[in-house]
C-alpha cells in the first residue's frame, strides 16, 4: 500500500490478508510487516451482511487483544485514502439501491449503478459504481460524502482469474478530489482454497498471528 | 565414517531429521528493537539521584516454524542503564514452543500472558510479574515459566496454567528514581517453604459475544505483589531513653518483599456498543486471613473524526476502588482516573494520551502524558511526562519507619515528576 499526499511525498506499508467467507459474513485477519513498528500486529474482522461488524486488535508488543468499536467505519484506514468501510465486503444488504444506468469508462461498456449506506455511521451520502458488462466486475466507485459532494474516486486494474472462477484486481486506486491525496493498493500472490477454517480467525489464532 | 556403521533405514531417517531441521532454520527469523530512552526529572531525587538518567536496550525476536503444527519463540530483552545498576538487566521475555493440537493449543516454556481491559489499572493481570523498573504503569512484564492448555471452541475459550518458578519484582536501586525513600532489598521472603520454587495454578474462561466480552478467572499461587515489610537491626537506631528516635549515621535499612500465597477470583468484560466501550475489570484476594475486594470500572468513547477531518477523540472515564482503602497496596484505593485520547490517523500515527488520576479525598493526583509518532519505516519516537501531585513532601528514611502515611502514598514520588523520551529503532 503506497500512501501519496498532496505534494506527492510517499509511505509504503506493507500486509498480508487471509479471507474466509461463511455463512454469516466473512472473516479476514490482516497482519502488518511495516511500517516496522507495528510489524506483527493483527486485525481480526468479522463482517456480517446485517448488524455490526466486529473487529479485533492484536498489540505484540504487549500481548493485548483490544476489541475496536464497530462505528469506526468512516475513519481511515491506516492512515490511507480507504476507509474501513471501503476495504470490507460490500455486502448487498447493507445499501438502498437507486437506478441504473448505461455508460462508457475508458471504452469499456458498463452498467452505472448508484447505492446509498443503510447505517447512519457511513461516511458516505451515495456511491456511484461503474461496473462492466463483460464480467460484471466493478471498476470504478465514485463516493459522495455526508454533503453529497464528491469525495473519492476508486478505480480498479489488472484483474485476472483465478482458479477459473475468481476474479481479482492487482491494483486498486482511491484519489480524494477534495484533499488531493491518495492511495494505490497494490496485490499480489492471490491464492485461493488454502484450507483455511474458522480456527484461522479465531481469537486464539489472532493471538499467534505473526 | 561414523554414519556408516548405522542401518540403512536409521541412515535414512537421520538424515531426513537433519534435512528437516536444516530446511526448518532456513525459515528462521530474527527481528530486533533497540532503543535509547532519556529520562529528565524536574530535581535531584531525595537521596541526591540525578536529574537525568539515560539508558538503552535491546529486544530480540526469533521465530522459529518446525512444521505448521510447531514452532519456536525466542525474546531475550536487556536493558543498559547508565545511572541505575538494578535498571541495568537482563531477562527473556519468552523462549517457548507452541503446538497446535487438533482442537487444542499446547504453549510450554517462558512467556507473556495478558488478562484485562481496564487503562487505569491492570488488576485481573496476574500470570506475568511486573518488570516496575522498564515501567512505572505496570505494562511491561517479565517471561514466566509455563505449560498452557488452550481450547477454544465457537464463542468460548479455556485456558489452564501450570506455573512452575516464580519471578520477583525488580525495584530500582539506590541510584534510581521513583523509588520509596528506603531501597527495596534483593532477598525476598516467602510466605510458602517453597519459596520460588512454588508451583502456582491458573485458569481462565472468556466469553466472546458480538458486543460483549467476559471473561472469569482463577489463580492460586505466590502473590505477584509483595508486601515491603522493614526488617530494622535494632541495635542500629538512635534512642532517647528507651524511645527510637533515628537511625545511626551510615544505617539505610532496607524494605524486604514478602510474597503471600494467595488465591484470587478475577472478572474482566467489555461491552462495544457503537462508539462506546464499557470496561470492567473486578478481583476478590484472598491470603491467610487477609481477604479484599478491588475493581475498576468505566467507558472510553470515541467521536470518530471530530474535526471534520481524520481524527479520532477518545474520552476515558473510570473510577478505582480499592476494599483495603488506606491499608491498601496501591495508590489508587478510591480513585477517579479521566483521560483524553487523540489520534491524528495521519502516516506518522501521531497518537496522544492524557490521563489524570484524582484521589479527591487526600488531595493527590498523577498526571500523565503518553504520545507517540513515527519518524520514519523503521523509527519511532516516544514521549512519557508523569507529574505527582501530593500535598505533602517525600519523608526521610526515619519519618518513612516510623511515620508511614497511607493517606499520601504518592508523597514518596512527588519530587519524580519527569519526562522521558524513547528512541525506538526496528531492524
Amino acid at each position: 500500500m503506497t500512501l501519496i499526499d498532496s505534494q506527492g511525498q510517499q509511505a509504503s506499508r506493507q500486509l498480508r490478508v487471509q479471507n474466509l467467507e461463511y455463512p454469516e459474513g466473512e472473516k479476514s485477519l490482516m497482519v502488518f510487516d511495516t511500517p516496522r513498528d507495528v510489524r506483527g500486529s493483527a486485525l481480526l474482522s468479522y463482517t456480517h451482511p446485517v448488524g455490526d461488524d466486529e473487529q479485533w486488535l492484536f498489540l505484540p508488543a504487549i500481548k493485548r487483544v483490544k476489541q475496536i468499536g464497530a462505528r469506526n467505519k468512516s475513519g481511515p484506514f491506516m492512515a490511507s485514502e480507504f476507509a474501513f468501510e471501503d476495504i470490507v465486503t460490500p455486502f448487498w444488504q447493507k445499501f438502498t439501491y437507486a437506478g441504473i444506468s448505461q455508460n462508457e469508462l475508458n471504452g469499456l461498456a458498463c452498467h452505472v449503478l448508484e447505492r446509498s449506506p443503510n447505517d447512519k455511521n457511513s461516511g458516505y451520502s451515495k456511491q456511484r459504481l461503474w461496473i462492466d458488462h463483460e464480467h460484471l466486475l466493478v471498476r470504478q466507485i465514485e463516493y459522495f460524502d455526508r454533503r453529497g459532494e464528491l469525495l473519492k474516486v476508486y478505480t480498479a486494474d489488472g484483474f485476472t482469474q483465478h482458479n477459473q472462477q475468481h476474479w481479482r484486481p492487482a491494483s486498486m486506486h482511491m484519489r480524494n478530489v477534495q484533499n488531493g491525496r491518495q492511495t494505490k493498493l497494490e496485490w499480489r500472490d492471490y491464492r485461493f482454497a488454502q484450507g483455511l477454517s474458522d480456527r484461522d480467525f479465531s481469537q486464539n489464532a489472532l493471538l499467534r498471528a505473526r | 565414517m561414523p554414519l556408516t556403521i548405522l542401518l540403512p533405514s536409521r541412515r535414512h531417517a537421520l538424515v531426513c531429521l537433519l534435512f528437516a531441521l536444516a530446511s526448518a532454520l532456513h525459515a528462521n527469523e530474527w527481528r530486533h528493537e533497540l532503543s535509547l530512552e532519556h529520562s529528565q526529572f524536574a530535581q535531584p531525587g531525595v537521596d541526591g539521584q540525578r536529574s537525568g538518567h539515560t539508558s538503552a536496550a535491546w529486544q530480540g525476536e526469533w521465530w522459529l516454524p518446525l512444521d505448521d503444527a510447531n514452532s519456536l519463540t525466542v525474546t531475550p530483552f536487556v536493558r543498559a542503564d547508565a545511572q541505575d545498576s538494578r535498571r541495568s538487566h537482563v531477562d527473556l521475555r519468552e523462549a517457548s514452543w507452541l503446538h497446535i493440537g487438533d482442537g487444542f493449543e499446547l504453549r510450554s516454556g517462558i512467556r507473556q500472558v495478558f488478562w484485562g481491559v481496564t487503562e487505569g489499572t491492570h488488576l485481573v493481570d496476574i500470570i506475568n510479574q511486573t518488570d516496575l523498573v522498564e515501567r512505572l504503569d505496570g505494562e511491561a512484564k517479565l517471561g514466566q515459566p509455563m505449560i498452557n492448555l488452550a481450547f477454544e471452541r465457537d464463542s468460548q475459550q479455556w485456558d489452564f496454567f501450570v506455573l512452575p518458578g516464580f519471578r520477583e519484582r525488580t525495584f530500582t536501586g539506590e541510584d534510581g528514581r521513583l523509588r520509596t525513600p528506603l531501597v527495596v532489598s534483593k532477598d525476598a521472603r516467602y510466605e510458602s517453604s517453597q519459596g520460588q520454587q512454588h508451583v502456582d495454578f491458573a485458569a481462565r474462561w472468556q466469553f466472546n459475544g458480538e458486543q460483549l466480552r467476559l471473561g472469569l478467572s482463577g489463580f492460586h499461587g505466590t502473590s505477584r505483589e509483595p508486601e515491603l515489610r522493614a526488617e530494622l537491626d535494632l541495635s542500629r537506631l538512635r534512642y532517647q531513653g528507651l524511645q527510637p528516635v533515628g537511625l545511626q549515621a551510615g544505617y539505610t535499612p532496607e524494605l524486604t518483599p514478602y510474597y503471600r500465597q494467595i488465591t484470587q477470583w478475577g472478572l474482566d468484560a467489555q461491552y462495544t456498543a457503537g462508539d462506546w466501550l464499557w470496561k470492567l475489570e473486578a478481583i476478590s484476594q484472598h491470603g491467610g486471613e487477609n481477604c479484599h475486594q478491588a475493581f475498576d470500572a468505566g467507558f472510553e468513547y470515541t467521536q470518530v473524526g471530530a474535526l471534520e477531518g481524520p481524527e479520532d477523540f477518545g474520552w476515558l472515564i473510570e473510577y478505582l476502588h480499592d476494599s483495603r482503602d488506606q491499608r491498601a497496596t496501591t495508590p489508587f484505593e478510591h480513585d477517579w482516573l479521566l483521560g483524553w485520547r487523540l489520534s491524528l490517523n495521519d502516516p506518522a500515527s501521531t497518537q496522544l494520551l492524557a490521563s489524570v488520576i484524582v484521589d479527591a479525598e487526600h488531595n493527590e493526583q498523577l498526571l500523565s502524558l503518553e504520545g507517540q509518532r513515527r519518524l520514519s519505516d523503521s523509527l519511532l519516537l516516544e514521549l512519557e511526562l508523569r507529574a505527582f501531585f501530593s500535598p505533602k513532601a517525600p519523608q526521610e528514611p526515619w519519618a518513612f519507619l516510623s511515620q508511614p502515611d497511607s493517606q499520601h502514598k504518592l508523597r514518596s514520588l512527588a519530587d519524580d515528576d519527569y519526562l522521558r523520551l524513547t528512541l525506538r529503532y526496528f531492524l
